[in-house]
């Protein structure tokens, strides 16, 4: 009690609040100091002996030009007995502790029940509004799709420095993995309900879209774009099969797989701490080969080396990604590697793999598989060096991770566009 | 009219306590950025924080406290029409004590349920100015 009694000794900005005989509540401005479970108020209000009362200490910091920070305050009930206060319980907030945008994920169910409640009181439904446009875009996680262009527009420019080229069908290749990896975000929604319910620090960057969380969108409609989108991308996947070969199913049939069931019960990958692999494997080299095979009817050993550091990088966005959620995931029984392994093995895991990436450039190189411009790649090194720092002083943080998560994916994209430059310098 | 102190530090504080009377009967305060218009404190609340509208709504008896120094005691209403803009008219009041809400509101789909919001719409009917050992209470007429 007495640790929640702090901010009484820091902090000047008192009430003392109870209820009056007429029934109005009633404030005074007081000071009050902590005496262990007591607070010893100074009231000028004569207060019968047992009135409960709640003392109040708030505080903020004017910011001019801005408005405030600094926010706390502690509410500190009990009963008054000559100039002090027995205190029961306290209730309150400090966003140096709890951040505001934690303060809200956490007061979610409340916002959700309230609503429920309006809607019965009215008799129709009371929902959260947000334009269909920012929904499908909040959804399907649109920025995310660098994911997918990368590796599309690696596998094409590769098959281009090979002598073939096919733009049209390449650009219906990327429309249908899109169409896909947007089915494969929503899908991870509608399985990860429970790990997202239980996150209460997501970010831009991990704990899902948020959209079931908050009332903005139902699991059917969720259902239904999911359906939507991975028929889309397959009705297009064999269209490319029916126009460049049949031989596309070997990456198609899998890619799709891997997809649905990276979360999708009874598979479910990440649960099983393999959603890494999957992520690699299906924006690595599937998606690469893929490209390859649609502008060039054909795959490449050379395409599938290309794709290595491709795969590296982008399972690390995954990777770096599941940090923040790992009590959440914990809870929900979704077992990812943030979840399996210590702080000390997930950073140096990052370093392993970051290097293995960068490795499979000069490698490809010298074996003669990729022309040698494409050793800009390495120019993502000492990014990736800042990003490992960083996971390891943010790794607790989940807010200040996302400095590193915003870097992190970053990297996959620099790696993927000097890779594409590298090739197009070879052309 | 509410005395020219009262008024005052309405107008240009950045926080003041709102106390309701909650559940069991109890005190409840809660700290909220007060919007003066020099006849009724307006103050909203996200649907996130929303026990204290239904307290005000059960009990529609109210006191503010503002700047250590006044407390004003009234009825209150919540309006929740709109939840999503029926606060809008607001703004200009609001943006005086905190600019940085334009910047947020710009952003507003990335934490829609904050702004689903509610107002809560104070009468004054009396003002207690405190001073060091007294207070003097004045009667708001209507």
């Amino acid at each position: 009690m007495t640790t929640a009694l702090g901010q009484f000794e820091k902090d000047q900005e008192t009430i003392l609040a109870f209820v009056a005989d007429d029934g109005f509540p009633m404030a005074e401005p007081v000071t009050a100091n902590v005496d262990g479970d007591r607070l010893s108020v100074a009231t000028r209000t004569e207060l019968p002996a047992g009135s409960e009362v709640a003392v109040t200490v708030s505080h903020i910091r004017p910011q001019p030009g801005i408005g405030y920070d600094q926010r706390r305050y502690t509410t500190a009930w009990g009963q008054y007995d000559s100039g002090a206060v027995s205190v029961k319980r306290t209730a309150g907030w400090d966003e140096e502790t709890v951040t505001f945008f934690e303060y809200c994920e956490r007061s979610v169910p409340r916002g959700n029940a309230y609503l429920e409640q309006l809607s019965e009181e009215r008799g129709y439904e009371v929902k959260p509004k947000l334009s269909p446009g920012w929904r499908f875009f909040l959804a399907t996680r649109v920025p995310f799709l660098s994911a997918t262009v990368i590796p599309v527009f690696l596998g094409a420019v590769i098959a281009r420095f090979d002598g073939f080229s096919a733009w049209w069908y390449v650009l219906l290749a990327l429309l249908g993995a899109s169409a896909i990896h947007l089915g494969l975000n929503v899908v991870n929604d509608i399985f990860d309900e429970e790990a997202d319910d239980a996150n209460t620090t997501p970010t831009p960057f991990s704990g899902g879209s948020r959209m079931l969380q908050y009332g903005l969108v139902s699991r059917r409609q969720m259902g239904l774009l999911a359906g939507t989108m991975f028929g889309a991308g397959i009705g297009i996947g064999l269209l490319l099969c029916a126009m460049r070969g049949w031989s596309l199913l070997w990456l198609g049939i899998p890619g799709v797989l891997l997809a649905y069931f990276y979360t999708a019960p009874p598979v479910r990958l990440a649960y099983r701490g393999i959603g890494d692999t999957a992520v690699a494997l299906g924006f690595g080299p599937i998606t690469v080969l893929g490209a390859y095979f649609v502008a060039a009817r054909q795959f490449s050993w050379g395409a599938a080396v290309a794709s290595i550091p491709v795969a590296l990088f982008v399972m690390l966005i995954l990777y770096v990604n599941q940090i923040p959620d790992r009590t959440g995931d914990a809870i929900a029984g979704k077992r990812t590697l943030a979840v399996r392994l210590s702080k000390k093995a997930i950073v140096g895991g990052y370093a392993i793999s970051a290097l293995a990436g960068f490795a499979a450039i000069p490698a490809g190189v010298l074996v003669g598989l990729m022309p040698w411009p494409t050793l800009l790649g390495l120019a993502g090194l000492p990014l990736a060096w800042v990003i490992w720092r960083r996971i390891d002083r943010d790794y607790d943080e989940p807010y200040e991770l996302m400095g590193a998560m915003g870097f992190n994916i970053g990297l996959h994209a620099l790696v993927g566009i000097t890779l594409i430059a590298g090739y197009l310098i070879a052309i | 009219m509410v005395p020219a102190i009262a008024s005052e530090l309405l107008g240009k504080a950045l926080v003041a306590e709102l106390t309701v009377v909650g559940s069991r009967g109890e005190p409840v305060t809660y700290p909220l950025i007060p919007l003066w218009d020099g006849e009724k404190i307006y103050m909203t609340s996200s649907i996130l924080f929303s026990k204290k509208l239904e307290h005000i709504k059960a009990d529609e008896r109210v006191a503010v406290t503002v700047g250590g120094q006044v407390t004003i005691q009234g009825t209150a209403r919540v309006i929740e029409d709109d939840l999503h803009s029926g606060w809008a008219h607001l703004l200009p009041l609001w943006r005086a004590k905190e600019p940085i809400v334009d910047k947020y509101l710009k952003q507003r789909f990335a934490l829609p349920l904050f702004w689903e919001r509610s107002v809560i719409e104070i009468t004054p009917i009396r003002v207690h100015i405190w001073d060091s050992n007294n207070v003097r209470t004045v009667e708001v007429a209507s």
